[in-house]
């Protein structure tokens, strides 16, 4: 658990209700454009765009409850196949865990907090494309915060942020922040240094 | 974490990164495609002084796993027929644009000099230098260890050590860098370590070592072992007056099918037993012990590619000082680099 | 050994307010080669004048273990070489070991050194014969060639090597009393240290290096202290290194053996916690000890019990050290550095006086070598082999700067306290403001190179 003390101005500009409608209507965009539950997996990027993922599943099997949640969630670690590996402190990746159902001929959701650079995605797709062979593949973001450094955009976004790149965006989820002690989930800029 | 020279120097924080690192490295051997692009581009140099197939071929696919360029440099001399030096081999390496240099050298610090000198900015993984040190197999050995040991407990082996786990190693410690390796780092790791050797096959000021010494191997299982890890015997001690015959170091100090059975009638029912390999059969373990279920020797080799993919990836995937830490401003600082690039 | 100085080579110096020996404050008026007068107050007519107050004047010191490498070894150190950085280090006379290539176990070779030394003149050389042949351990060298020979050797050493065989020890201990012989013995049992690279014990069972037992130098000094005894001969022992050895030589001299001990700066300062870096300029032959041992050597040192330092100077070029441990060779330089060192170990301890220190570099020294002109008193009519210290100046070690060509100093990077301001041999000045000045020209070998400044 991280306890966040912001050290810089910041604003908040999704609270918790506001970060809980967006997923709310991401997980109903999700089964509208797949046209129902049929073949869903979605892979949350670590670390925060995976507890992402786990309340889109619950979102969606409270909308469908043929769906049981925890049988189409899954986590797909991109470290090993960022581009800027050299230049960056190393850092153990963390677990690619798949649903049992495997992703083969699957739709597979990617789910991340930001959508930046974009450069986390081109990741992920190299690491999708090794562990299996998708139908296709969608991307669903928090917080799309434009910059883009590649041809990469999302298919459901939960708010569109312009943002200055000397600003930061910070996503933070219950699962892993807290403010005093207490759990939160937030999203906030700061000003740049 | 610039080099991996030793153990010694190795913290409790590096060290289960390590682990854990390789416990994901591990799972992508059960893939079908089973690479990373994790270093691509980059030259990694296998320079072996002394032979050994084992340990460069697991280096070999460790580096190709993780996309790396492998270069195999046998520059093998001997203290008689000295030939090209260290330095001008290093700086060789280095105009050769290598990034990482796995060094196996029969010189107890050769690779200590590497990194300590300006001959060659690579990042340096000792393979095993003289008689002291091999870190890699020390670590090999603690991710079996620690596999075993979560597995029995139920719990979950990322970010685990090896607290409370007891261990043997016996044999020919005086001459072992697997056993001064494996010393420093399950102490570190936290686990209860007993040496058992003859006398003679002990260092002077052995004494003062985070172990216990015994020169009695059914003494310590007796006291109980949760693993046993034992050590070749070189061919060359056997001639200088180390113990009188094999037959007599067989009896003492050797793994045989009488303790293989004594393990059960112990109660060891979940003791392993590891071997670094090459294994004398019929001298410091029959081969009833060594293909018995308790043997992990096989499971080892496979850690094996896994901690030297983790180890490679840790050095060579920028500078992972900044990320030694493991508290959570860590951790936040860690997510916020991430996103910055995102 | 006495030369015959001409005065007009040597000229007139009046060093005013030194403490000699580290007491009251004196003048000395070096002139002709001598001291001719020391007092308060002395006249500065003819002399140049050379202001000490606040130096220490002390005898010129003398060393009992060198490697000047020539011949054989000039890519390491000539004799040229090492003694100009002999000279700097407040050297007046030093012992040339006999490991050069060819050895120095003829006449032949010991003279050729001898006349190189002479011809550098910034010391005086003395030859250390082999006491075996190619010190090999099997047969005697011509032991009395040498001693009669024009460099009057009187130490025999195989230095480096042990003369490990009993009965060839006893014979060479006996031998050499038929000239006022000595044998200095590298004490080292030689099965006990197969392949040996760093003092055996806690450091060198964690860093895997084979180790060098303690007792592979004890037992070789209590068998030849033993030997000595029984044979009425005259024993030194080269670089002491253990605390057990000092305790050995002890006894042997509570007993009344004629044994003499010599300690090297390094051991008295470096322990083998350096080991750990695995960097060769530590490996030593004997190989650095503990700091326990350390102990026992100072204390050895300033109670009598060891009598000399001898720096066993030991240099060698790069590619020798730059290298694996186990590829390295062994040894150190040390000329430049053992007045400062023994400064810091043994006199800002407050072991040791000045006076203590003239003992155990220059007087005893000379006296084991027969050295009849060097570690004299500072007195009027005394050969003039003085040397001016300055304790209180401070410098840090720089290998780069040094006048040995070996580069190998342990002691690089090390701030050391106290630096040789002038040396006077045999009344020349070879060393004025911590530079070298000008070699001595001997009486007979002057004619020919013309007047002097």
């Amino acid at each position: 658990m991280t306890d966040v003390t912001a050290p810089v101005p910041s604003r908040v500009v999704l609270n918790h209700a506001d970060i809980d409608r967006a997923l709310t209507r991401i997980a109903h965009e999700i089964l509208e454009a797949n046209k129902g539950s049929q073949d869903l997996v979605l892979l949350g990027i670590p670390r925060r765009g995976y507890p992402l993922a786990v309340r889109l599943a619950g979102k969606i099997a409270a909308a469908d409850p043929s769906v049981d949640a925890s049988a189409i969630v899954g986590q797909l670690d991109v470290t090993m196949f960022r581009d800027d590996l050299s230049h960056q402190p190393a850092r153990p990746p963390y677990p690619t865990k798949l649903p049992l159902s495997g992703i083969d001929n699957k739709v597979v959701v990617l789910i991340d907090d930001v959508l930046y650079s974009g450069r986390t995605i081109r990741a992920a797709l190299d690491a999708i494309v090794d562990l299996g062979r998708p139908r296709s593949v969608r991307l669903a973001v928090l917080v799309d915060r434009g910059h883009r450094e590649l041809p990469i955009r999302a298919d459901h976004v939960g708010k569109n942020l312009p943002t200055s790149s000397s600003e930061k965006v910070r996503v933070r989820v219950e699962e892993f922040d807290s403010v005093n002690g207490q759990p939160i989930n937030e999203v906030v800029i700061e000003a740049g240094a | 974490m610039k080099h991996l020279l030793s153990t010694e120097n190795l913290g409790a924080a590096d060290a289960i990164r390590i682990l854990d690192t390789a416990e994901e490295m591990a799972a992508v051997g059960d893939r079908e495609v089973k690479k990373l692009p994790a270093l691509r581009g980059r030259t990694v140099v296998n320079l072996f002084f002394e032979d050994s197939t084992r340990t460069r071929i697991s280096f070999e696919a460790a580096a190709k796993r993780l996309s790396a360029d492998v270069i195999n440099f046998a520059a093998k001399g001997s203290s008689v027929s000295k030939g090209e030096s260290l330095k001008d081999t290093a700086q060789t390496l280095s105009a050769m644009g290598a990034d990482a240099v796995v060094i196996r050298h029969w010189a107890s610090g050769a690779p200590h000099r590497l990194a300590a000198t300006d001959w060659i900015d690579a990042a340096v993984i000792n393979a095993g230098d003289g008689t002291h040190e091999h870190p890699t197999q020390a670590l090999l050995d603690a991710f079996t260890m620690r596999r075993h040991w979560t597995k029995l407990h139920g719990s979950e082996s990322i970010g685990a050590d090896l607290s409370g786990m007891r261990v043997a190693i016996a044999g020919d410690v005086l001459h072992s860098r697997v056993a001064r390796s494996n010393v420093w780092l399950l102490r570190t790791l936290g686990a209860d370590v007993t040496l058992v050797a003859p006398p003679t096959l002990l260092p002077i000021g052995v004494e003062q070592w985070p172990c216990k010494v015994s020169y009695n191997l059914d003494e310590t299982l007796e006291a109980g072992v949760d693993a046993m890890m034992m050590l070749r015997v070189q061919g060359e001690r056997m001639n200088a007056s180390f113990f009188p015959s094999t037959r007599e170091y067989s009896r003492r100090w050797g793994f045989d099918d009488t303790r293989l059975r004594a393990l059960d009638e112990l109660g060891l029912k979940d003791t392993i037993i590891m071997h670094p390999g090459p294994m004398n059969r019929g001298l410091e373990i029959s081969s009833a012990a060594a293909d018995s279920p308790r043997s992990t020797v096989l499971a080892q080799v496979r850690n094996g590619v896994s901690v030297r993919m983790a180890a490679l990836y840790l050095l060579l995937s920028g500078d992972t000082r900044e990320a030694a830490t493991t508290s959570g401003a860590a951790g936040t600082d860690a997510a916020r680099s991430e996103k910055e690039n995102n | 050994m006495t030369e015959t100085a001409s005065g007009a080579s040597t000229g007139t110096f009046l060093i005013r307010g030194a403490a000699i020996l580290g007491g009251g404050a004196e003048d000395l008026l070096i002139r002709d080669g001598v001291i001719a007068e020391r007092g308060t107050g002395l006249s500065a007519e003819g002399a140049t004048v050379i202001e000490a107050a606040g130096l220490v004047a002390l005898p010129g010191m003398v060393d009992i273990h060198t490697h000047l490498r020539e011949p054989g070894r000039e890519d390491a150190e000539t004799v040229e070489t090492g003694t100009r950085a002999a000279a700097l280090g407040g050297y007046t006379a030093v012992h040339a070991m006999a490991n050069s290539n060819p050895v120095a176990d003829t006449a032949g070779v010991v003279e050729q050194v001898h006349s190189l030394g002479r011809a550098s003149g910034w010391v005086d050389v003395r030859p250390v014969g082999a006491v075996t042949i190619g010190l090999a351990g099997e047969q005697l060298a011509e032991l009395g060639a040498m001693a009669d020979s024009r460099a009057q050797v009187r130490v025999f050493s195989d230095d480096g090597i042990c003369v490990h065989d009993p009965v060839l020890m006893r014979r060479a201990l006996e031998y050499v009393k038929a000239f006022d012989g000595v044998v200095a013995q590298h004490a080292q049992e030689p099965r006990l240290t197969a392949g040996a690279q760093m003092n055996e014990g806690a450091v060198s069972a964690v860093l895997g290096l084979a180790g060098w037992p303690a007792v592979a130098e004890e037992s070789i000094i209590a068998r030849d202290v033993l030997l000595a005894q029984h044979v009425g001969s005259r024993l030194h022992i080269c670089h002491v290194s253990t605390a057990g050895s000092v305790e050995i030589v002890r006894w042997a001299k509570s007993r009344g053996i004629n044994v003499t001990a010599e300690v090297t700066p390094h051991h008295l300062l470096l322990t083998d916690e350096l080991v750990r870096s695995y960097d060769p300029v530590y490996k030593v032959n004997p190989p650095l000890r503990t700091a326990s041992d350390v102990q026992a050597l100072r204390a050895g040192l300033a109670d009598g019990t060891i009598d000399v330092i001898g720096t066993d100077h030991a240099p060698h070029p790069s590619e020798h050290k730059e290298c694996e441990w186990a590829q390295a060779a062994m040894g150190m330089t040390g000329l430049e550095t053992a007045l400062s060192v023994v400064q810091e170990t043994m006199i800002e301890t407050g072991l040791m006086t000045w006076a203590d220190f003239a003992r155990v570099t220059s007087t005893v020294p000379a006296a084991i070598g027969r050295v009849a002109d060097q570690g004299r008193p500072l007195e009027a009519g005394e050969p003039a082999n003085v040397i001016l210290v300055d304790p209180a100046a401070r410098w840090t070690v720089d290998p780069n700067k040094m006048a040995t060509m070996g580069r190998n100093s342990p002691f690089a990077g090390k701030e050391l306290p106290g630096a040789v301001v002038a040396t006077f041999f045999k009344g020349h000045p070879t060393v004025l403001d911590g530079k070298l000045n000008t070699p001595y020209r001997h009486a007979a070998d002057a004619a020919g190179a013309g007047s002097r400044n």
